[in-house]
């Protein structure tokens, strides 16, 4: 094996990639502005529809409780609500989004309550709209307080302590760590995001430093040279998985900065006067915190996939006459890796040593543990030794293909 | 020195079936000689070529290249070879010098024999006046300079040069057929293929005439003009393939 040959071919693919502003676009703009641009725009556009749903008294219509002046005037009189005037068409108000909610109050409610009977209040609305979801939480409250405030009556009249009906409070507290908190809220997301900005970064230098050489007739030029094939695929493949890795690093630098800058925007919105009051540790409370050592093996074990994907992707563009062809053969297997990447999302599927030699699956799946600083040790060896396996042999597949020469002079 | 031995080359078609594109050829290319290589396009030239440069395998047959052989030295072949072709194409974004460069680094060369040599070919060739610029800003005439450069940076004992000159103006069409001359001149072994019969009777000292993949004629041009009875070699080769007919067919 030459080193010195593989070096001169990867420098050269290096420095022609970095002029080629396609290559850049791929490698280092699009992870860098693109996913904080999503990020914060999304998040800040998001957080300023609910903050104005929120803001808004939802327009009630009370249906029915003609006998009941009691409950109608403390409706009246909560400001959380805007009553309008009964209408036969209430149903379709709701759906046009003109009228957030309807509560139908059943005849004689006030008698039935001073009875000491139950009664059913129904509360009529748009499921999935948020701000008839919003009136529905309005609502809600004020029929726990009236209830609350009716059984505290009923207590006194017949001489009761409050005691007798809340004879225990339930308060509940979170002992795991911040960090394995944070690894539960992100730990699907993020193997996702690298297993994805990994396959997309090597995406277009596998096509150009193959399928582009061939089509631009610079295959034929390095072909002649008297460097083993197998030195120059090597070069190649490196400079390959160099953009996939640099993709994966910037995204990771461009992540942690957004979350950092977008935490401080977001606390500052969404936390209000709550921020303001207990000062910058509310506002960093909003971020999840991942395990740093986690995170780190998380890189490790995309290594190998790096690999495997830079190998497949230079191993199936290679076929190719052109990029445009290139771009045929590659492009559907973005599905091959989205699947696996989002079943590990998923709730309830669990790694074990089946799954765990399922390629890109198995890195998800670790992935989640890992950011929560949860370490399978026994597992993490398999997914990363199977995972060097089917690199391994994809590049070997790539080094023999290079040898091909029905192949390389396709026509 | 080349010598081509029944170099056969079959390639294999789903639809067209078996295509023998090199068949049974032979011929020999001395140091210090121009061996030109004529035929109509798909006529074989560009097949025979790689063959010679080791870029494809023979079916059949063989050939030495500088006391090499092809199927089983390709590596040593290459190093004693310069290849040119139309479908060798540079690097848009690297400059010529780099270009160069990066070949010479690939031969093996150390730096300051590329640098040395990079001067040198710089001088002979007129680089110096867009060497430092990117290669996809150039003319075609300075991008077949550059490639010229590239292909003897190593400066080989055998050139193999297919239609060195397609697309060139005139001025830089003579001033390439002037250091094909030289390079001859410094004893290297000069395979030319063209199908421009004016350059084959300016440069070559030997000649093959290939047709359908077959060497139809070889010889001295002297020689061939004394077979067929004719002086212009555009007759010469229109009778060694068979005639106008056969050509439109």
């Amino acid at each position: 094996m030459n080193g010195r040959n593989i070096l001169t071919v990867y420098r050269k693919e290096l420095r022609d990639s970095l002029r080629d502003r396609r290559t850049l676009i791929s490698m280092i703009v699009v992870p860098t502005l693109m996913i904080p641009g999503i990020m914060l725009i999304g998040g800040a556009i998001s957080l300023r529809v609910v903050k104005k749903a929120s803001e808004e008294v939802p327009a009630v219509m009370i249906l029915g409780g003609d006998d009941s002046p009691l409950v109608r005037a403390a409706l009246a009189a909560d400001r959380k609500i805007r009553l309008l005037p009964a209408a036969a068409d209430w149903r379709q108000r709701i759906i046009d989004k003109q009228v957030r909610a309807a509560v139908e109050i059943p005849a004689g409610f006030d008698a039935a309550l001073t009875r000491g009977e139950a009664a059913t209040v129904k509360i009529r609305h748009y499921e999935s709209e948020l701000r008839s979801g919003f009136a529905v939480g309005e609502l809600r409250n004020f029929f726990n307080d009236y209830r609350e405030k009716t059984v505290a009556a009923r207590l006194v009249a017949h001489g009761l302590p409050a005691a007798l009906v809340k004879p225990f409070e339930v308060k509940t507290e979170n002992v795991a760590p911040p960090e394995k908190v944070g690894g539960n809220i992100i730990g699907g997301i993020v193997p996702y995001l690298f297993i994805l900005l990994c396959f997309t970064g090597a995406m277009y230098p596998a096509m150009d430093l193959t399928a582009g050489e061939k089509e631009r007739g610079t295959m034929e030029t390095i072909l002649c040279s008297p460097v083993a094939r197998v030195h120059l695929v090597l070069g190649k493949f490196l400079m390959v998985l160099t953009a996939s890795l640099a993709t994966v690093v910037w995204s990771l630098l461009s992540m942690g900065a957004t979350f950092l800058l977008g935490g401080l925007l977001l606390a500052g919105t969404a936390a209000g006067g709550l921020a303001a009051a207990k000062g910058g540790a509310a506002r960093m409370s909003v971020l999840p915190l991942v395990d740093p050592v986690g995170t780190l093996t998380v890189l490790a074990m995309v290594l190998p996939v790096a690999v495997l994907f830079s190998a497949v992707l230079m191993a199936l563009s290679l076929f190719a006459r052109s990029l445009k062809e290139a771009q045929s053969y590659v492009s559907p297997l973005i599905v091959v890796v989205i699947v696996p990447a989002m079943m590990g999302m998923l709730p309830g599927v669990e790694l074990n040593a089946r799954l765990a030699l399922v390629p890109i699956l198995n890195l998800a799946l670790v992935c989640k543990e890992l950011v929560s600083g949860v370490f399978h040790w026994n597992y993490l060896a398999l997914i990363f030794g199977s995972t060097c396996l089917y690199a391994a042999l994809a590049l070997g597949i790539c080094v023999r293909l290079f040898n091909r020469e029905e192949i390389l002079f396709r026509s | 020195m080349i010598e081509a031995r029944h170099l056969t080359k079959i390639f294999h078609d789903k639809k067209r079936g078996e295509i023998r594109a090199v068949d049974d050829v032979s011929f020999t290319c001395r140091p210090g000689q121009i061996y030109g290589l004529l035929g109509a396009n798909g006529a074989g030239k560009t097949t025979t070529l790689r063959l010679l440069a080791t870029l494809l395998r023979p079916t059949g047959g063989g050939a030495t290249v500088a006391g090499h052989d092809v199927g089983t030295a390709a590596a040593a072949v290459r190093a004693q070879v310069g290849f040119l072709a139309t479908s060798t194409a540079l690097y848009g974004r690297l400059t010529a010098r780099e270009t160069i460069a990066y070949f010479g680094r690939l031969n093996g060369l150390p730096e300051a024999q590329i640098e040395a040599r990079t001067g040198q070919l710089a001088a002979e060739l007129d680089l110096h006046e867009f060497l430092d610029r990117r290669v996809e800003k150039y003319s075609t005439g300075m991008k077949q300079k550059t490639s010229i450069a590239r292909t003897l940076i190593h400066d080989p004992a055998v050139l193999i040069l297919d239609e060195p000159t397609v697309g060139l103006d005139v001025m830089t069409a003579r001033n390439i057929l002037r250091f094909v001359r030289d390079c001859r001149a410094r004893g290297k072994t000069v395979i030319y293929s063209t199908h421009v019969m004016s350059e084959v009777d300016k440069l070559c000292d030997g000649i093959g005439i290939i047709h359908h993949g077959r060497l139809v004629a070889g010889g001295t041009p002297a020689e061939l003009r004394a077979r067929f009875g004719e002086t212009d070699m555009e007759e010469i080769f229109v009778r060694a393939v068979g005639g106008e007919g056969e050509e439109a067919a």
